[in-house]
C-alpha cells in the first residue's frame, strides 16, 4: 500500500496552491483508514544495531546488528531499504527490511553522520563531519557522483522536497551553504546562529528551518534569497538557557506546525511556522536528539540519547503518551508504514 | 520611501549571505608567542617534553578558520614568535604592529604577558591569553585588552569543591609543593573548601629533600599518616611528587587536584558535544593529544574568527566590541556556548575532572544555581572582583 506520507509529498509537488491543497489533505485524512500499522527504526550508537519498534503496539519487536556507531538513517524511495550511517566503518550500509540483513554499502567518505536522499531516489548527500566535505552518491550504482567542499564541520543536511536544492550546515562555520543539484556546487553560504545542527525544508520547498544548538534558536530562511527571515530564541520556565539545544526539527507537511528538539532541555518544542512562536513545550526524555513523524502525521516519535529510550507524542492532544525503552544511546529514527 | 526602508530592513534581518566568486580576500594576521620556560623537573624520564604546545592548537583554528573564510572572503594569516627573551621582548609588539598584526595570542608568563599586553594596548591591539591561570590577572591587574581564554585556578578548584561536595568528600588533606604556582593552587582550593563548606583537615607541603634513604614512593606513606581525611587534594603544578600519592597513601583514599583526578580546561578522553572531532582532527595534525593550552589557543583563534566573520571586519575596536556583545558566543565542544564575563574578559567554560584515561564529570553541575548563568558559579563572582571592566558608566 502506498503510504499517506507519499500521497501527501506527491500533493506537495504537484499543487502548488495551499488552500486547495489544505483542503485536499483534510478529506484525505478523514478518509484514509490506518491500514497496517508503523514500524519505527531506530539508531544505537553505543550498541553498534538498529532497535524496531512496532508503533501501534508501542514495543520493542527485535534488534538488528549493524555496522559501528550507527547514527544517521534513512528509507529508500520505495521502503524496502534502510541506508544507515556507521561512522566508525565509515561507510552507509544498506539494511534489507524483508530479511533484516545488510546486502550492502555505500562510499560514504570518512565518518558519515547524517544524510539526506534527494526526491530522484538516486542521489544521496553525506556530511563528511572530519573532511570539510558533503559527498554526493549514487544508490543505484553505488559510486560516487562528486564531493563539494564546505565548511568546518559539516553536520545537518537536508534535500528540497521540490530537488533544487541540498543545503549542509557546518557546526564550526556556522553556516547554511545552499548547493544547487543542478550543478553540484555551492551557490551561496548563509552565516547563521551558534552549532547550527539540523536542516528541514517546509512542504513547498519555500522556506528553510536551521536549529542552532549553542544558539539556542531557530532560524526561518527563505529559499528564494537564502536570507534569515525570523529568528525564535527558545525559553524554558526553570531550565538553565545554556542547556537549551536544540536539534532535531521536523515540519508538518500540511499544518503550520514544526518540532524542535531541544538536546539536554530534555523537551520538545511545538512551533508555529507562521508566528515562529512556541505552541507548547513537551517533556520528554533525556538528551532529546531526533524526531520522525508517524505515517499518518498524528503522532510524534522522539530518540532520548541519554536515558535510552524513545517518547511518543500524540500531536492530537499534544501529550506524551508513553515512553519505550529501545538500547544505549538512540540517535536517530526512522518510519515506515506496513 | 517606505518601500526603501523595508528593503533596508529585509537585508539587515537577513544577516550575512555569501555568494561565490570573492573578489580579493579580506586578510586577517595574528601572531602567537611563545617564550622560553624553565624545563619541568620531570618525573619520568620517558614522558615527552612537548615543544609545540599551544602553537599547535592555534594552527588547527587557523584551518579551520580559513575554511569558512572560504565562503566569506577572509584569510586568516598567523606568524609564530617562538623563544622569545629579552630583549626581544622590548620590541615584539612594535615588530608585529608594524607588519599590521593586531590580534596577539600569548602562551606566555604572568610577567611577561602582563609587559607585552601593556605594550599592545598602546597600539589597539587584542591579546588573548592561553596559558596565565593566576588569579590577580583577573582580580586585581585585570587588562582591558586581555581576553582570558585559560581558566583560572578559582574556577579549576570551585569544579573540583563542587564534585566533592555532591560525593561528601568533606574532609581534605591538602598536599601542596614549593613552587609559586603551588602556592597560588593551593589558595585557590583553600577559597573553595570555605566557599563549599568543607573542611581541610591539615595542609603539608611536600619538602624537596634529599635523602638516600627515601624514595618518594616510601616517603608518601608516612607523609600522609594523619588524622581521618576523605580525600587528597594535591596541588603539584610541576608534576614532581603528585602521581606518588596515589595508591601509596596511608589511608585507602583517593588523590584530586593536580593528579589523580585533575581539573582541566581540556583532555584526550573527553568525547561528548562533537570533542571526538576536533580531538581527531588535531591528533591528525599533532600527532599527539591537544593539551589545555593547544584548546586555551584554538579558542583564542577561533574568537577572532567568528568575531570577524559576524563583523565582516578586522579591526580590533570593532572585534573587541563584539566579542564583548551579547550576539557572542563560541562553540567549545563543551555542551554550552561561550562567552566572556564582561567584568575581568574571562572566559566562562566547564571545567573537565578526569583520570589519565577516563573522564569523570563535567563540571559546575547544574543544580548549583546562579542569577547570572550556572556556569559563573565557578571562580571569583562579579562582586567579590576588583575588576569591573565594561560596567555601563
Amino acid at each position: 500500500m502506498i503510504s499517506l506520507n507519499r500521497i501527501v509529498n506527491l500533493i506537495n509537488q504537484v499543487n502548488r496552491d495551499s488552500v486547495s491543497k489544505k483542503i485536499l489533505l483534510t478529506i484525505l485524512m478523514l478518509f484514509s483508514s490506518a491500514n497496517g500499522a508503523d514500524s519505527l527504526f531506530i539508531s544505537l550508537e553505543k550498541d553498534n544495531a538498529i532497535a524496531i519498534v512496532n508503533a501501534e503496539e508501542g514495543a520493542l519487536v527485535k534488534t538488528v546488528a549493524v555496522g559501528q556507531r550507527p547514527r544517521g538513517l534513512a528509507l529508500s524511495k520505495n521502503q524496502n531499504l534502510l541506508y544507515v550511517a556507521v561512522s566508525n566503518d565509515n561507510c552507509i550500509q544498506i539494511l534489507d527490511l524483508d530479511s533484516l540483513t545488510i546486502i550492502g554499502e555505500l562510499p560514504s567518505g570518512d565518518d558519515p553522520e547524517t544524510f539526506a536522499l534527494h526526491p530522484n531516489g538516486r542521489w544521496m548527500y553525506v556530511s563528511n563531519e572530519e573532511d570539510s566535505q558533503v559527498t554526493v552518491l549514487d544508490v543505484l550504482s553505488k559510486e560516487v557522483v562528486t564531493i563539494i567542499p564546505v565548511g568546518v564541520e559539516p553536520e545537518g543536511i537536508a534535500v528540497s522536497p521540490n530537488g533544487q536544492w541540498a543545503v549542509s550546515t557546518t557546526e564550526t562555520s556556522n553556516m547554511v551553504h545552499w548547493i544547487d543539484t543542478a550543478t553540484q556546487a555551492v551557490k551561496a553560504s548563509t552565516l547563521v546562529d551558534s552549532r547550527p545542527r539540523a536542516a528541514a525544508f517546509s512542504a513547498d520547498s519555500q522556506t528553510l528551518f536551521v536549529s542552532s544548538e549553542i544558539g539556542g534558536s531557530l532560524l526561518r530562511l527563505k529559499v528564494s534569497n537564502q536570507q534569515i527571515d525570523a529568528t525564535l530564541k527558545f525559553k524554558v520556565a526553570g531550565v538553565d538557557k545554556a542547556l537549551i539545544q536544540p536539534v532535531g526539527v521536523v515540519v508538518h507537511p500540511y499544518k503550520n506546525e514544526l518540532y524542535v528538539a531541544l538536546g539536554p532541555a530534555n523537551r520538545v518544542a511545538v512551533v508555529d511556522s507562521e508566528t515562529m512562536m512556541v505552541k507548547k513545550y513537551l517533556l520528554v526524555g533525556q538528551r532529546v536528539w531526533n524526531l520522525a513523524l508517524s505515517s499518518d502525521f498524528s503522532q510524534l516519535y522522539t530518540t532520548n540519547g541519554l536515558s535510552n529510550d524513545i517518547s511518543v507524542i500524540d500531536l492530537t492532544t499534544m501529550t506524551v503518551t508513553k515512553s519505550i525503552r529501545v538500547g544505549h544511546y538512540p540517535w536517530g529514527v526512522a518510519v515506515k508504514h506496513d | 520611501m517606505l518601500f526603501f526602508f523595508r528593503r533596508f530592513l529585509l537585508v539587515y534581518m537577513g544577516g550575512l549571505l555569501f555568494a561565490l566568486a570573492q573578489a580579493e580576500p579580506s586578510l586577517i594576521k595574528l601572531a602567537y608567542l611563545s617564550e622560553t620556560l624553565a624545563v619541568k623537573k620531570l618525573q619520568s624520564n620517558l614522558t615527552p617534553e612537548l615543544l609545540d604546545e599551544g602553537v599547535q592548537g592555534a594552527l588547527l583554528a587557523i584551518a579551520d578558520n580559513n575554511t569558512t573564510g572560504a565562503f566569506t572572503g577572509q584569510r586568516f594569516q598567523m606568524a609564530h614568535v617562538e623563544q622569545l627573551t629579552r630583549p626581544r621582548i622590548d620590541k615584539v609588539v612594535g615588530e608585529l604592529h608594524d607588519k599590521g598584526i593586531q590580534y596577539i595570542v600569548a602562551n606566555l608568563s604572568l610577567e611577561t604577558l602582563q609587559y607585552i599586553a601593556k605594550q599592545a594596548a598602546i597600539q589597539n591591539m587584542l591579546v588573548f591569553n592561553a596559558s596565565v591561570e593566576n588569579d590577580d590577572l583577573r582580580q586585581l591587574d585585570c587588562l582591558g585588552n586581555v581576553f582570558n581564554m585559560a581558566p583560572s585556578y578559582a574556577m579549576k578548584a570551585d569544579a573540583l569543591a563542587q564534585f566533592m561536595l555532591k560525593k561528601r568528600w568533606k574532609k581534605w588533606l591538602l598536599v601542596r609543593g614549593e613552587s609559586p604556582q603551588d602556592i597560588l593552587y593551593s589558595n585557590a582550593l583553600k577559597r573553595s573548601a570555605k566557599r563549599f563548606g568543607l573542611s581541610i583537615v591539615k595542609e603539608k607541603m611536600w619538602p624537596h629533600k634529599h635523602n638516600s634513604r627515601k624514595t618518594t614512593q616510601s616517603d608518601i606513606a608516612v607523609f600522609t599518616q594523619e588524622t581521618d581525611y576523605d580525600v587528597v587534594v594535591v596541588a603539584d603544578s610541576s608534576d614532581f611528587f603528585g602521581d606518588y600519592l596515589l595508591m601509596n597513601t596511608w589511608l585507602p583514599r583517593p588523590v584530586a587536584g593536580t593528579q589523580g583526578m585533575v581539573a582541566t580546561a581540556w583532555h584526550h578522553k573527553h568525547e561528548r558535544w562533537g570533542g571526538v572531532q576536533i580531538q581527531k582532527r588535531f591528533f591528525k595534525q599533532a600527532n599527539r593529544w591537544m593539551t589545555d593550552i593547544d584548546y586555551a589557543s584554538w579558542l583564542a583563534v577561533r574568537a577572532v574568527g567568528e568575531a570577524s566573520t559576524r563583523t565582516q571586519s578586522r579591526e580590533s575596536p570593532v572585534l573587541k566590541k563584539y566579542l564583548l556583545s551579547d550576539g557572542f558566543s563560541l562553540a567549545g565542544f563543551k555542551g554550552v556556548r561561550l562567552n566572556f564575563r564582561l567584568w575581568n574578559q574571562q572566559l566562562r567554560q566547564p571545567i573537565l575532572l578526569a583520570i589519565p584515561e577516563a573522564m569523570v564529570a563535567v563540571l559546575p553541575y547544574k543544580e548549583f544555581l546562579h542569577p547570572r548563568t550556572y556556569l559563573d558559579t565557578l571562580g571569583y563572582d562579579q562582586s567579590e572582583s576588583n575588576c569591573q571592566l565594561n560596567q555601563p558608566s
